[in-house]
């Protein structure tokens, strides 16, 4: 399984830094939004992906490892966070350059 | 805008069962699967339902709340939480519960990490609005 | 276990978060934010001295009552204190600039409130003991740098933020890889208990990859070679305060974090790993100086020079000897001090004359004498002329280098101080001497004293730095000496009684 988990991830490592490569604003937010998801999803794997119980006292052992899960809460509320603030922030570099072509936000090396 | 009645029919009912749900989801969170983020998102998208089925106008006279103060107040709390325990002396962020007895519910725990999870829950609330209405208002 | 710990942590984030209810009234939040960044300041001193007087000289808070290496623990040893008042000092005196200068606009779009959540996310960085919430500050504290430095909405600072955002948002997800892989060969996250577990396995084969992970990682945040390319062009576009902010601190944070795990936790194979180091200083010098010669532009030199210093900075731990890190924590002082006046008299010369284009400028010693000499003072010691400060923590890294026969390093440090010199005299000479080029008899005499009076203590400091050498470098050597030996921390952090 963990193998498996771990393709998974390299796959999505790869689409992830093609969508970046990419032109269009949108594509290379959405390729970040890949990145971290496949960064959360190797927290989890390398966690262990243990059949074990639901990590709680009132459940019979042997627990599963409670901490990867606690890891991936928190970067994916950061992970939310930044990219509610990237959307934004495109959208408004789209409205004033009215463009999405990266390639024409360049800008020159003398400004 | 077209006159979406069946969307508008079918928001009406379920904004307030996913509300409802999204506090269910809060206050199970101590125990169980949920907590204030999962429940503040749900909160967030069942309002984001209201907007997109009554238009941004209606909406923005009956939530008259501004979102960055929702952010500032789900901060305080969410701090204010950590400073019981250096009041007490113990460490930042400690942690207090016990059980007590509330009519009707019988006897329910509570934890002074609840209050920290109503801080989250308002601030993922107020932020996802906050970003999302930030593109739409544009638009409108 | 000490409450204090938390103290730099929570008090911006508290007045941050009460600054959101009052970011319609600009003088009410300037008082406010004014009075925190002076008590902030009076903190971390206070901090600094009970930590220096501490028996073990570390202190440790657990967050929650969790004893380490289960909770998160907040250390504060003598390096963490020094970087703690370095913040505070530089976040003071630019907030004091940004009075000056930010417009009401800007103020009413959040600046104060996410000017404080910066100096949190910073100086949580510097304080945690945690690896994992090293990352939760530095998302703290990029996510706050992402407010400022699109703050104002120029179509410059829309097209720029883009780029620096997405370069910080693949840097964060390759933290979480390198955390993902630390996590499963150690199976904790806990600093000290780190240090202890790879000292265990000796760091053999895949650590030796993590290592380089979280160098690659840290390097994107501090502006290493290659990865520089991203700093300049951000670094340009926000207002001088921000600037002065950004480039004095921001990159620091970087490097602390490359000191911190590379003399804390990966330190069994120092003939790889800080090999790599030494290498990447010098490239990072390098370029970042070429860079700097290559330009004329008052701000961009500036940034470009951030990238070069960087190098110094790193070639101290990557000689990795108790003086040589002693000389890069010297020149971290000196820099952050040095290059928030720099960027700020940026800031005042484009308020006087509208401009940052050295070929658009002149003769501003002319009509502003003072302004032009202070910013000598500050240049001649980025270039390292005794006896200001950046000549003595040069001097202690390059003393290093020939004692340990690195060579080449030494050559290349020597060539980039020559060329720093050149640079800060371009300025000087383009900027300040010769003919006037600009009329500035609009902006008045009374405003520019106003724009000065936080630049004036920055200038008092690299002076003093530089005059009271001997016991600021034996303060350094303490400080180098604690962290060349990491059994103290893992002591204080887990065996304690």
């Amino acid at each position: 399984m963990e193998i498996l988990m771990v393709v998974v991830v390299g796959v999505m490592f790869t689409i992830a830094t093609y969508m970046v490569l990419t032109k269009s604003l949108l594509r290379v937010i959405l390729g970040t939004v890949l990145y971290s998801h496949g960064a959360h999803l190797l927290i989890l794997t390398m966690g262990g992906l243990g059949t074990g119980a639901a990590p709680l006292l009132s459940t019979e052992g042997p627990h599963s490892d409670p901490l990867p899960q606690a890891l991936v809460l928190t970067a994916i509320v950061i992970s939310f966070g930044v990219t509610a603030f990237l959307l934004v922030l495109a959208y408004r570099t789209y409205k004033q350059h009215k463009t999405d072509d990266l390639d024409q936000l360049r800008g020159s090396s003398d400004e | 805008m077209k006159n979406n009645v069946s969307l508008q029919t079918v928001t009406r009912l379920t904004v307030f069962i996913v509300l409802a749900f999204s506090i269910y989801l809060l206050l199970a969170g101590h125990h169980a699967p949920g907590g204030g983020f999962i429940g503040g998102l749900m909160a967030a998208s069942a309002i984001v339902l209201l907007y997109l089925s009554f238009g941004m106008k209606k909406i923005s006279k009956v939530f008259t709340i501004s979102y960055p103060y929702l952010i500032a107040v789900g901060l305080l709390l969410a701090m204010g939480t950590g400073f019981i325990g250096v009041l007490v002396g113990d460490p930042f962020l400690t942690q207090y519960y016990d059980y007590f007895y509330i009519p009707f519910l019988g006897t329910v725990e509570l934890t002074t990490a609840l209050i920290f999870d109503i801080g989250v829950y308002f601030v993922v609330v107020g932020v996802a609005l906050f970003s999302i209405l930030t593109i739409a208002e544009d638009d409108a | 276990m000490s409450n204090l710990l938390i103290l730099p942590i929570i008090l911006p984030m508290l007045v941050g978060t009460i600054l959101i209810f009052f970011a319609k009234n600009h003088s009410l939040q300037r008082v406010i934010a004014g009075i925190t960044a002076v008590l902030l300041l009076i903190l971390a001193f206070y901090l600094a001295h009970e930590v220096y007087y501490h028996p073990q000289q570390t202190m440790i808070l657990e967050l929650g009552n969790w004893s380490p290496p289960f909770g998160i623990v907040l250390v504060a040893d003598m390096f963490a204190t020094l970087m703690v008042i370095l913040s505070s000092i530089v976040g003071m005196l630019c907030l004091f600039f940004a009075f000056k200068t930010i417009e009401t606009e800007r103020a009413k779009h959040y600046f104060y409130p996410f000017y404080f959540f910066l100096l949190t996310g910073v100086n949580g960085a510097f304080l945690t003991g945690d690896l994992f919430n090293l990352f939760v500050f530095f998302e703290v504290m990029l996510l706050s740098s992402y407010v400022l430095i699109v703050n104002g909405g120029t179509n410059y600072q829309l097209r720029e933020s883009f780029k620096y955002v997405v370069i910080n948002m693949i840097a964060s997800a390759f933290f979480l890889v390198g955390l993902a892989y630390i996590y499963a060969v150690t199976g904790t996250l806990n600093m000290a208990d780190l240090a202890e577990k790879v000292g265990v396995l000796e760091q053999q084969g895949v650590l030796n990859v993590i290592a380089i992970v979280f160098l690659f990682v840290f390097g994107a945040k501090g502006a290493l070679f290659p990865l520089y390319f991203w700093l300049p062009n951000s670094y340009y576009g926000p207002p001088a305060a921000v600037s002065a902010l950004f480039g004095g601190l921001l990159t620091k944070v970087g490097i602390y974090a490359i000191i911190r795990t590379f003399t804390l936790i990966f330190t069994h194979n120092t003939g790889f790993t800080h090999d790599i180091i030494l290498a990447l200083a010098g490239l990072t010098m390098f370029f970042g100086v070429l860079g700097a010669v290559s330009q004329f532009d008052f701000k961009r030199i500036l940034s470009y020079h951030i990238i070069s210093q960087v190098g110094y900075m790193v070639m101290g731990l990557g000689i990795y000897t108790q003086l040589a890190l002693a000389g890069a924590i010297y020149y971290i002082a000196h820099h952050i001090i040095v290059k928030a006046a720099l960027f700020l008299f940026a800031g005042a010369t484009e308020k006087i004359t509208g401009e940052t284009s050295l070929y658009k400028m002149g003769g501003l010693l002319r009509s502003h004498p003072l302004l032009g000499w202070l910013f000598f003072i500050s240049a001649m010691s980025l270039a390292g002329i005794p006896p200001l400060s950046g000549f003595f923590s040069k001097f202690a890294l390059i003393l290093s280098g020939i004692q340990e026969e690195r060579y080449v390093i030494v050559v290349v440090s020597l060539l980039v101080g020559l060329l720093t010199l050149f640079s800060m005299m371009k300025i000087f000479m383009y900027a300040f001497w010769g003919e006037q080029k600009i009329p500035t008899e609009k902006v008045d005499k009374k405003e520019t004293m106003g724009l000065l009076k936080p630049i004036i203590p920055l200038v008092i400091l690299t002076i003093a730095l530089g005059l009271s050498a001997e016991p600021i470098f034996q303060f350094s050597l303490g400080v180098a000496d604690q962290i060349m030996d990491p059994s103290n921390y893992i002591d204080s952090v887990l065996n304690q009684d």
